[in-house]
């Protein structure tokens, strides 16, 4: 972190909740007395097309653009994009991917190639990446829509702030909104907290 | 979103660019408020028809936009009318005269151009309306600026009765940053229509007086901007580059070189020219960093000023930290090494169509008919262009395919001899602007097949209210436009307007091929909602049964994203001739059950499972 600037990418795919989780994060980083600055690279599709969020925070934030190699902390919602991203990581940084694949129509096509292992090719950067399968914990906690609340627990030990201020954000923003779904996503956070703390695959490789 | 609303003053907020301008007008006491949806504005009348006491809608298009709030200005209200780059481009003919005869309450023009084209047709700079309509223009650099620019710019209004441009871009209207608040709702009297036919009947007679008045307001103008605090210099002790900044790019610049001096122009146009000259005095080269044209360079090399911009920097796109680094450097003489982007190599993502969506059947239908030339519109449906339908020739403009279809098919050259000319458009746009194609066409006596596409929604931007939806900006009913009756109305035979279920694919592709063999205009109109919208029933998810499933393709030829190819296979027919075949599957989780590709499927291998008590499983396969 440089200049007491911390610098968070969240990237995925449309519709899976990476503004929602960049929004929580800009959120808890106001509340603990950051200036901050959040911005979307998101083309004009709603659904299915590339998203990446920028969240920076600090005692200043002017540029609300992480450039190449400056981000402190990747949050990759699916492996390919994740790696498509990675360059935009610095040497020190940290990665937390899910492992889940998802080929856009022109892969499923054939005009364009899904690559074969994206986590594999993580690893050989020797950047620390830690990956896991959010979508399994989502599924056994009953709800595919907790993968972003899981990714938020996957990264809260490498914050500025304790995980548990982000936890309670996100749980008192669900208990004002949609007070039915606080519980689980607090469930969520610790099983992904938990499963954030996976061994990195890039350790894996060079041990 | 809906926190601010209620928010004191003095209170902190994470705030994109639109929800300040938005809180900025209600502190502001305005009363009446206008805006055509469009990326990356949007957001603005979205959030202002959330607090009370101000008059807001969606209008029709932007030219109606802004004379809604000139109208209520000339009543003495506050107003504001917000839209995007390309609107501007349809407003010009109201604010171009209205500029000329002055405003009474303050009317402020917020314009969001789209640097970088994330979700525009082009890149325009918006500065040049101030230049070309003699207006002045304000530009944030971020939400904070946005919120305090446009209560200034009210102020700017009244003090010297002229509409002013707040011009903002992608990277402040979608940008959340922190907000101060400083005041809550000031209401202000409206003293009502003062008529004076000599100041507000523009013919000749009466304009030709108010030309004088208007350069005299420049000149005032531009003693204010000299004068204005909006226009300062933050000090920096590397004085080898002073910079000169408008709009966002202050922050890209105080980012990349924290110790030079910049004088950031916050009232940008008319641009503080002493203040410049002095601030060139204090520095050994002058570079000016805007978005997106060389206006304000131009400007300052004119009063005879040596200065670096577009000489340097790229003539087009954002000036973000990566962009200005290299050219700042080898401007220095100093090495730069470039760090890498991202993967250049990886697949890329482009925007498609949504589960269900009704323009689907549409193009399956277009796309399995030759000899069409499909001039095309603004909007979702513009897509059709890309893969797998291939199914749409032209966009420029809001409106322009059926006019643009008409020309075509009176400028007929050889190779179109055979051809019928369609013309696609959606519900919104139509009644944006492409009615009057219509009925231009039939007083014309054209022949183009008209695809209307009335997904009940402005699909693009989010799926906002207009005159076919049955509901206004606030989500009250609102009387419903009958397109049928109005094609009617504009000349259409009765014969000739079609009503059809797009999910119906057989009839869709007949109707399609029946009206396009027409001698004489027709006008198909669709009747399915938007799939993102409220309006959509979403159902169960249909699944491939795999033992049936003979790998045709006709189904991925649909080009709905929860069907994807499940594998291949090359087969040899008794001829000695290879076919691969295709074989499909269907994604439970974005599925809606829209039944569309069953219609495509002759072995009936699509179908829709009993339903399960069970927790649909994502695909995760590490």
């Amino acid at each position: 972190m440089r200049d007491g600037i911390t610098n968070i990418l969240v990237v995925g795919i449309g519709g899976q909740g990476v503004m929602t989780a960049a929004e929580m994060l800009a959120r808890t980083a106001i509340s603990q007395g950051y200036d901050v600055k959040k911005t979307e690279v998101a083309g004009m599709a709603q659904r299915g097309g590339v998203v990446s969020s920028h969240v920076r925070f600090g005692p200043k934030v002017y540029s609300p653009q992480i450039d190449a190699g400056e981000a402190d902390l990747l949050i990759g919602f699916e492996a390919a994009e994740a790696l498509r991203w990675l360059p935009h990581l610095r040497p020190t940084g940290v990665a937390m991917v899910n492992t889940l694949r998802i080929a856009p129509p022109v892969v499923s096509a054939g005009l364009y190639a899904y690559p074969a292992d994206p986590i594999g090719e993580l690893a050989a950067t020797g950047i620390e990446v830690h990956a896991f399968d959010a979508g399994a914990i989502a599924e056994e906690l009953g709800n595919t829509k907790l993968v972003n609340t899981i990714m938020l627990g996957a990264i809260s030990d490498h914050l500025p702030f304790p995980a548990e201020v982000l936890k309670a954000n996100i749980v008192e923003g669900f208990r004002a909104y949609k007070p039915k779904l606080a519980e689980v996503n607090a469930q969520a956070f610790d099983a992904g907290r938990e499963a954030g703390h996976v061994k990195a695959v890039s350790r894996q490789l060079t041990a | 979103m809906n926190a601010v609303v209620h928010a004191k003053a003095e209170s902190r907020h994470l705030l994109s660019g639109n929800e300040a301008v938005a809180r900025a007008a209600w502190e502001a006491g305005v009363r009446v408020a206008a805006a055509y949806p469009g990326t990356p504005a949007t957001e603005i009348l979205e959030n202002i028809a959330l607090y009370p006491n101000i008059y807001s809608e969606w209008s029709v298009n932007e030219k109606v936009a802004v004379e809604v709030a000139i109208g209520a200005s000339l009543a003495g209200s506050r107003a504001l009318a917000a839209m995007k780059h390309v609107g501007m481009n349809v407003a010009s003919d109201a604010f171009m005269t209205q500029s000329l005869a002055g405003v009474v309450g303050g009317l402020v023009i917020v314009v969001a151009d789209d640097v970088g084209l994330s979700s525009s047709q082009n890149e325009q700079d918006s500065r040049y309306w101030g230049r070309f309509g003699h207006m002045p223009i304000l530009e944030p650099a971020d939400s904070q600026e946005a919120y305090d620019l446009v209560k200034r710019a009210f102020d700017l209004s009244e003090a010297h009765e002229t509409p002013v441009i707040v011009r903002m871009t992608t990277r402040v209207c979608h940008v959340k940053a922190m907000v101060v608040l400083e005041s809550e709702r000031l209401e202000r009297p409206t003293p009502g229509f003062q008529k004076n036919p000599q100041r507000w009947v523009m013919t000749p007679a009466n304009a030709k007086p108010r030309l004088p008045i208007m350069h005299e307001r420049d000149r005032a103008l531009r003693d204010a901007s000299e004068a204005s605090d909006l226009n300062v210099v933050s000090a920096g002790g590397d004085r080898r580059i002073g910079f000169i900044t408008s709009g966002p790019t202050f922050m890209h610049v105080r980012e990349t070189f924290p110790d030079a001096p910049v004088l950031k122009l916050g009232f940008s146009h008319p641009a503080p020219l002493d203040k410049i000259r002095a601030f060139a005095s204090q520095v050994d080269t002058l570079v000016v960093v805007e978005e997106t044209e060389p206006l304000l360079e131009t400007e300052i090399r004119a009063a005879g000023l040596e200065v670096h911009g577009k000489t340097i920097l790229p003539r087009f796109g954002e000036l973000a930290p990566s962009v200005l680094r290299p050219a700042i450097k080898a401007l220095l003489g100093e090495a730069h090494e470039a760090a890498s982007r991202s993967r250049a190599d990886l697949f890329p993502r482009p925007p498609t169509m949504c589960a269900s969506c009704p323009h689907l059947g549409p193009y399956f239908a277009l796309s399995h008919i030759r000899n069409l030339n499909i001039i095309g519109d603004i909007g979702c449906y513009t897509l059709g262009a890309g893969h797998p339908w291939n199914a749409l020739d032209t966009c420029i403009s809001m409106g322009a395919s059926l006019s643009m279809a008409h020309g075509m098919d009176k400028g007929r050259g050889d190779s179109d001899e055979k051809k019928s000319i369609v013309a696609v458009i959606g519900d919104s746009t139509f009644l944006h602007m492409g009615m009057q194609g219509l009925l231009n066409m039939i007083y014309n006596r054209g022949n183009v097949t008209v695809l209307l596409l009335d997904n009940r929604s402005v699909g693009m931007t989010g799926g906002q209210e207009n005159p076919g939806t049955g509901q206004d900006l606030h989500g009250l009913p609102a009387p419903r436009v009958d397109f049928a009756k109005l094609a009617e109305a504009l000349g259409v035979r009765p014969e000739r307007i079609r009503m059809v279920d797009p999910y119906e694919l057989p009839t869709m592709v007949k109707l399609v091929r029946e009206e396009t063999k027409m001698e004489e205009p027709s006008v198909i109109i669709t009747n399915r909602p938007c799939s993102l919208t409220d309006r959509f029933e979403r159902l169960r998810a249909y699944t491939v049964l795999d033992d049936q499933c003979t790998g045709c393709g006709n189904c991925i030829d649909l080009g709905c994203p929860a069907i994807s190819v499940a594998r291949r296979e090359t087969v040899t027919a008794k001829s000695g001739k290879t076919k691969e075949l295709v074989f499909a599957q269907i994604d439970p989780n974005t599925c809606t059950g829209c039944h569309m590709c069953v219609e495509t499927c002759a072995p009936d291998a699509i179908v829709q499972p009993e339903p399960q008590n069970r927790v649909i499983r994502i695909h995760a396969h590490a």
